[in-house]
């Protein structure tokens, strides 16, 4: 279980408040207005951001001391999710080991992980040799070799067109089912919440508010939502 | 946030201690040793004479460059981008053999006076103050113009268009934008040159001496050499170290100009200048400016052709403990630079870090040399330690250099990729070997090259400790000219600009093959 335990992040003039938790294994959708803090929120549980008040807790254990890349968390960001310099094989053997020392079944179980994204035979390519769409999926098979159970999405399909979108998080839906990884989605698009998280976190005037379900929310939006739908 | 601190952040900070103990540390040693001499009248002559000459030549520099800078900025034609290398080269140039090709055309038998002599006037010789002040013009006017056109090219380009939709003349174009630029560039352009000009060593050496035209680096280096006086060379080193540190920290306050601006092979389009006069001022003020640089380099060539069967066997060696010397410096400098460069982007003293690895520009390679030559001698003989003792004050000497050259680049690196990085627990020697150098190894290529022909070029400390069996190659030339073996001279000197460029050629080249996008 994800518990953020009376967090409170400031940031100049900025301040966001979160106290609620989520089981291991959900789907929950983070919308709300830009700059309002749905990626400050992802970045302190990645390790970005050092909350000032409160904690951040996985199954029970604050993650106040434990460096980005030793928590429990795979994220991806809205870009600059593979290294340009490295060949995607070896953007994805990082996510095996940091030194990039790999054994034979790791590039096996890399291999594996390219072809269960639709990637297979593209590992000796370079992250510009690719499409788009393509990285975002060499970026989730990097997620799922790493296996964490905590997977953070700050909007990395936001530069997809419609129809990529749509199977990229259908993708994302498939690889959360077979790993059981809690997923954390940012979203300025209702329908992507709606598509794909039964819960949502609505982030505005410094609260992200506990998760509530999505369909409701939507049915019903609260004044912020609402506003920020353009249904006030 | 806890970030791990790692192997290459705590090698940085060792860094910074290193440099900080190696200029603060010999300084100490120099001050506690200086104690027992007195400031004597030619002590108070060889400052005056540092101090005028250095703003004699840093006036002449930037006074020149303007012009030269400015028709740089406003004309497009073939060859305007050599003309920009050409004046990036000077820096690259050793000192000695510089001062050769300045002889060559300036000199007893050089070109302007066989000219003088056929037009029958008098010889004019370039040995004493001039001569010092002609040498540091030499060096530092391409340095002033390229620091300048630097600052013409970051007028934005919709302002000029704005002066030319509103009918402005060169005048009104000169009081409203390039003054006011000029005004921002050239004081930082001054104080960098003042401090490179204060801290020349071997252009006194060669052009210079004599009770006018002794600095303050040549007395301590006679002191030590020829005098054996350890008390007055220190007394003299904390002269120069307080005259550096007061340059510094005036430079400090400006905004000094990069040295290696990037883009400045694109000219700015300009509607003003089109008049003929203005056409041919910009076409002469650039034939004279390149003449006084090419002149003297194609004398180096042309004498150095002439003179390469003259060549004594001594240059072979020196020639390969040169290069020895410049290979171990760039290694230490670049190891230096990276670990600094981590430690900086850690956070923690990240400004104190990085004044630690400016410090060197304070301090010159003799006075560097002085503190290390009164540290050693109780426990060694100076002579014995005369190579590892080079490469390292090279290694430092270049440091400042080389850090402002990657530090940005490493930043740029950091801000792009370092949440990733940081996310996949990439940190230490495993960030440097996967992140850092294949995304900064065109700038690590460059910066190694500008170490490596500072490493080849020195004659500084080399001079102050080595003997007959470990002479560097730029030292052998200055031997070879103090024996007025001209011919030798310039065969040896054209060998060391060989191995100088070839091996920058090699550094730079090396970064930028295979450059990952």
């Amino acid at each position: 279980m994800l518990r953020l335990d009376g967090l409170e992040i400031r940031q100049g003039d900025f301040r966001l408040n979160a106290d609620w938790q989520v089981a291991a294994g959900e789907r929950v959708a983070v919308i709300g207005p830009s700059g309002a803090g749905k990626s400050t929120l992802l970045m302190a549980i990645a390790g970005f951001i050092a909350p000032d008040r409160g904690d951040i807790l996985w199954q029970g254990r604050s993650l106040r001391q434990v460096a980005p890349g030793d928590r429990p968390v795979s994220m991806l960001f809205q870009d600059q999710n593979l290294f340009p310099h490295l060949t995607i094989a070896q953007n994805l053997g990082l996510g095996l080991s940091p030194a990039l020392r790999l054994v034979p079944a790791d590039r096996a179980r890399i291999d594996a992980a390219l072809d269960r994204v639709g990637l297979g035979g593209l590992g000796g390519r370079r992250p510009a040799e690719l499409s788009g769409g393509q990285q975002g999926r060499a970026a989730l098979a990097r997620a799922l070799l790493r296996a964490r159970p905590i997977l953070l999405l700050d909007e990395p399909f936001a530069a997809l067109g419609p129809a990529l979108k749509a199977d990229m998080l259908g993708l994302v839906s498939e690889l959360a089912e077979e790993t059981g990884a809690l997923v954390l989605m940012v979203t300025h698009d209702p329908a992507d919440a709606v598509a794909f998280a039964r819960r949502t976190v609505v982030v505005s005037d410094g609260v992200a508010s506990a998760p509530a379900d999505t369909a409701d929310l939507m049915r019903n939006p609260p004044r912020a939502l609402a506003e920020y739908l353009g249904r006030s | 946030m806890a970030r791990r601190v790692g192997p290459v952040t705590r090698a940085g900070r060792a860094v910074a201690l290193c440099t900080t103990v190696l200029t603060l540390g010999t300084l100490l040693a120099v001050l506690l040793r200086a104690e027992t001499a007195s400031f004597g009248p030619a002590d108070w002559s060889a400052l005056r004479f540092t101090v005028l000459a250095a703003l004699a030549a840093a006036g002449l520099s930037v006074g020149l460059a303007i012009p030269c800078a400015r028709a740089l900025a406003r004309r497009s034609f073939p060859g305007r981008g050599a003309i920009v290398s050409l004046m990036g080269a000077p820096f690259l140039l050793p000192v000695v053999v510089a001062v050769l090709g300045i002889l060559a055309v300036f000199g007893r038998s050089g070109l302007v006076n066989r000219l003088l002599d056929v037009v029958g006037l008098p010889a004019v010789s370039i040995y004493g103050p001039h001569g010092v002040i002609l040498g540091l013009v030499f060096f530092n006017f391409p340095l002033a113009v390229r620091m300048i056109l630097s600052g013409w090219q970051a007028i934005p380009a919709e302002r000029l268009r704005l002066a030319a939709a509103l009918g402005f003349g060169p005048g009104t174009v000169l009081r409203h934008l390039e003054l006011p630029m000029l005004q921002q560039t050239l004081p930082g352009a001054f104080v960098a040159i003042f401090l490179v000009c204060l801290t020349s060593f071997a252009i006194p050496l060669t052009l210079g001496g004599g009770p006018r035209a002794t600095t303050l680096e040549l007395g301590i280096y006679q002191a030590l050499r020829f005098d054996y006086d350890l008390g007055r060379a220190a007394l003299l080193a904390a002269a120069q170290f307080a005259l550096c540190a007061l340059a510094v920290g005036l430079a400090a306050r400006l905004a000094v100009p990069a040295r290696f601006g990037a883009g400045l092979d694109r000219p700015v389009e300009r509607w003003d200048a089109q008049g003929w006069a203005l056409r041919l001022q910009d076409v002469a003020v650039l034939v004279l400016g390149c003449g006084f640089l090419v002149l003297p380099l194609a004398m180096i060539v042309i004498r150095g052709l002439e003179g390469l069967s003259d060549i004594p066997a001594a240059v072979w060696p020196a020639a390969l403990r040169s290069v020895l010397v410049a290979m171990v410096s760039t290694a230490l400098c670049m190891a230096a630079t990276l670990s600094l460069c981590t430690a900086i982007s850690a956070g923690l003293a990240a400004r104190w870090i990085e004044t630690a690895g400016m410090l060197p520009l304070a301090a010159s390679s003799l006075v560097l040399g002085t503190g290390l030559f009164i540290l050693v001698h109780p426990f060694a003989a100076p002579e014995r330690l005369a190579l590892p003792v080079t490469a390292l004050v090279n290694a430092a000497m270049a440091l400042p250099y080389a850090l402002r050259l990657i530090l940005p680049a490493h930043r740029e690196v950091e801000a792009a990729y370092g949440q990733l990085a940081d996310s996949l627990g990439l940190a230490g020697v495993s960030r440097l070997r996967w992140l850092v150098l294949p995304r900064l190894r065109p700038v690590i290529g460059f910066a190694s090259g500008v170490a490596a022909a500072l490493s080849m070029g020195d004659l500084g400390v080399i001079a102050l400790f080595a003997n007959e069996g470990q002479a560097t190659l730029p030292l052998v030339v200055q031997q070879l000219m103090g024996a007025y073996r001209m011919q030798a001279a310039a065969g040896a000197s054209l060998v060391l600009v060989g191995l100088s460029f070839a091996l920058f050629w090699i550094c730079d080249r090396g970064g930028r093959r295979h450059a990952a996008a």
